[in-house]
């Protein structure tokens, strides 16, 4: 038990922080743009796509650099030339058109890379076991997501709070049209905030893609869970968005450890439902099984309960 | 205002309620006749697939469109109401019920109220991008969860049903297809002619209010939040009655159809056809489902070319299809259309030129990509093309690249010329 708590939480506080490394960037263009990113997660699939490709000519520590910096370059022109153009038809057509791009990306990527997942796998250097908890080998690539995670959000927390650049960024959150008149590019520093908004994105997808399933449908089902973190840590706030990552994380790495079904939890609490009731299937159900749907659960939760979200300080 | 005015504005509201009478039957003569042009089994499931997605697509467009909430779950309600009529048809079919099976899209158009309003409640309290995101968290839970209650859902294979052994009324016993057809297209049209009826009463109008300036109609005592709440569930009503038509039609659902899929393309037909107006999304369901039909059997990446369409859209024409031929309205009643057709032809040449070649690099590309089966030979309009040679390349490049550049040489003048017509256009009518 002792152990599954423990594995658990270091898998969840691992999700939590890749999850955070896109919804972090998805929370800075939304508060400085007002746009929902729809195809966030979409630069993250690129990411793992070009961290693979890259890595079978590269290998790994050049991919893992270079591929977000293209990524991002690549949600710079996305912005300068796609966004900005869009922006005159109001928030409605921006999220429109992020959508049709996550369409279009997905479908490129199926194109290019085909529907089935690629190999791309753990590099040589990180594939051994880091240490051993009671009986469960925690491999060193997990280990090393988790610190670079850690390492980009500190990097990120320290350049927002405590750089120049930082300062103008947090400024033209707010006041944008005051930090304009102060001289500073706004639009420049859009285009750069989206850029570095996907590139980190990017670096999730490149570190994640090993890990996980590298495959065309990986966006389409990360984005909505992205976007239920944003949503639930308050839209527009970082710390917001770092709390619901981690409780998201977390939450669901356990349930997906739980084995107990929905019928034994109720039995817990003295409630049976009869065998051949409608929809006494639900009580077959174990929590391991509903883990996907957990996210989407705590959604409604919170906008039936919270409705700005953990850390929001304004009405969604 | 005088008497003879007064009969005036009677008499042309009498005119426009005659050409509204005829502008129906003469839809409901083009679904009637249609099947005599098309009589092949490709087309009758073609049109039918179009009738449903028109219903479906109008019913989105009460949100989008009318009531300016952009959903990215709507396809919960055609997906849940479409398995609501297949249970229901199966349990008829069981205890041998006398239900003729021209009611049972009542079943789905019950369902889709039914749930309307229990997720209507959680996710309408706000409009804008709270509202997309909330109903696209929505449309992943009940995605998820239809993959996770195999009973209800039946799982990827789905649930079957037979439509021919309900109670037979009239002799008809919805074997074939045509039979099918018509009670799909009579649903269609009671379908149209009740959500354009809808446009026009009071609730129709306050819809638009909300979507215009939610502040204002809630400032002259409306209560946006039920405003929404109310189109939420009528929506939801008429996808239910797609989605039951849907169910009838294939006489399977599977969880498929109540995921993002649906959801996404339903969004896409509506703009791309034109939210702001109410033909606009009719346009849209018939020109995508056509294109589905057949870009499907010309081309793997026909869904590119649709998602790259959309996103032309929303730059450069976020009033659709219909919004662009609406824009020529006053041009073509000042009959100076003819002004605008070189320019139109030049832009249009070279812009086909454009997408020949990059749709030649596209289907090159994916010829030579992992993603790809067939090889590298394939044909490109007819044209036996090899992938893995220089030739076709260089010829894709020399056409997208002038062509490209041509294409936006042309546009300001396109500009000019359409600005010169519409100015003379105004003028004319005001003399």
């Amino acid at each position: 038990m002792l152990e599954l708590i423990i594995v658990s939480t270091l898998n969840g506080v691992l999700y939590g922080m890749l999850l955070f490394l896109m919804a972090s960037g998805l929370t800075l263009i939304f508060s400085m743009m007002g746009v929902l990113n729809f195809a966030h997660a979409s630069f993250y699939m690129l990411g793992a796509f070009f961290g693979y490709q890259l890595s079978r000519v590269l290998g790994f520590w050049p991919a893992l650099l270079i591929a977000p910096v293209l990524v991002g370059a690549l949600g710079a022109l996305v912005e300068r030339y796609g966004l900005r153009t869009v922006h005159r038809h109001g928030h409605v057509a921006e999220l429109l058109f992020t959508f049709g791009l996550a369409f279009v990306v997905e479908e490129v990527v199926q194109m290019l890379w085909g529907r089935l997942p690629v190999d791309y796998r753990v590099p040589p250097s990180l594939d051994f076991t880091a240490f051993t908890i009671f009986s469960t080998n925690y491999p060193a690539y997990k280990l090393f997501e988790l610190l670079t995670a850690i390492a980009i959000f500190a990097v990120l927390l320290l350049v927002l709070t405590r750089t120049r650049a930082g300062l103008i960024i947090q400024a033209a959150l707010t006041h944008p049209d005051m930090v304009a008149m102060l001289g500073h590019n706004v639009p420049r520093v859009f285009m750069l905030a989206f850029g570095v908004g996907t590139g980190l994105a990017a670096v999730a997808g490149v570190i994640a893609g090993p890990a996980l399933v590298t495959q065309s449908n990986m966006a389409g089902l990360l984005g909505p869970i992205l976007f239920v973190v944003v949503v639930v840590g308050g839209l527009g706030s970082l710390a917001g968005a770092f709390a619901a990552s981690l409780l998201i994380g977390l939450v669901q790495t356990f349930a997906v450890a739980m084995n107990v079904s929905i019928g034994d939890l109720l039995a817990v609490f003295g409630a049976h439902l009869a065998p051949d009731a409608f929809f006494a299937e639900i009580t077959q159900v174990t929590v391991a099984q509903i883990a996907p749907i957990v996210p989407y659960l705590l959604l409604v939760l919170i906008l039936i309960f919270r409705p700005r979200g953990l850390f929001g300080t304004r009405e969604t | 205002m005088s008497a003879a005015v007064q009969s005036g504005v009677r008499r042309t509201a009498r005119g426009r309620g005659w050409a509204r009478t005829g502008l129906w039957l003469a839809v409901a003569a083009v679904f009637l006749l249609l099947p005599h042009l098309f009589a092949s089994g490709t087309g009758l499931t073609t049109m039918s697939l179009m009738a449903i997605m028109i219903i479906f697509a109008l019913s989105y467009n009460m949100l989008l469109g009318q009531t300016g909430m952009l959903s990215f779950g709507h396809a919960v309600y055609y997906g849940l109401g479409g398995f609501l009529v297949v249970h229901a048809m199966n349990a008829i079919i069981g205890a041998h019920l006398p239900v003729p099976l021209v009611l049972l899209p009542l079943v789905g158009g019950a369902a889709g109220l039914f749930f309307g309003i229990i997720f209507g409640s959680v996710s309408t309290r706000r409009g804008g991008t709270a509202f997309a995101m909330i109903s696209l968290g929505l449309g992943e839970l009940v995605g998820a969860s239809a993959l996770i209650l195999r009973d209800f859902f039946g799982g990827e294979d789905g649930i079957t049903t037979n439509r021919t052994k309900l109670l037979h009324v009239a002799g008809l016993n919805f074997g074939p297809q045509l039979q099918v057809y018509y009670l799909i297209a009579g649903w269609c049209l009671l379908c149209m002619m009740a959500m354009y009826a809808l446009t026009r009463t009071p609730f129709g109008r306050i819809c638009n209010a909300v979507r215009d300036n939610p502040e204002r109609a809630a400032f002259i005592g409306y209560n946006t939040q039920s405003v929404r709440f109310i189109a939420f569930c009528l929506a939801g009503l008429f996808a239910g009655i797609a989605g039951g038509l849907t169910a009838i039609n294939f006489e399977i659902m599977n969880a498929a159809n109540v995921g993002a899929a649906p959801s996404g393309i339903v969004l896409l037909m509506t703009y791309i056809g034109g939210v702001g107006n109410f033909a606009g999304p009719v346009i849209g369901a018939i020109l995508i489902t056509f294109l589905q039909v057949m870009l499907s059997d010309a081309t793997e990446i026909w869904q590119l070319y649709l998602g790259l369409l959309f996103i032309v859209m929303v730059s450069f024409a976020p009033g659709g299809i219909a919004g662009l031929i609406a824009m020529h309205a006053p041009v073509w009643r000042a009959r100076l259309l003819h002004r605008l057709a070189p320019a139109y032809a030049l832009a249009l040449l070279l812009g086909l030129v454009t997408f020949a070649g990059a749709a030649l690099a596209l289907e090159m590309a994916y010829r030579l990509s992992a993603g790809s089966e067939g090889g590298t030979a394939f044909r490109f309009l007819h044209v036996p093309v090899e992938a893995a040679s220089a030739a076709p390349w260089s010829l894709a490049v020399l056409l997208a690249v002038p062509g490209f550049i041509g294409f936006r040489r042309v546009l300001p003048i396109v500009g000019n010329v359409w600005a010169t017509t519409l100015a003379e256009a105004r003028q004319g009518r005001g003399r």
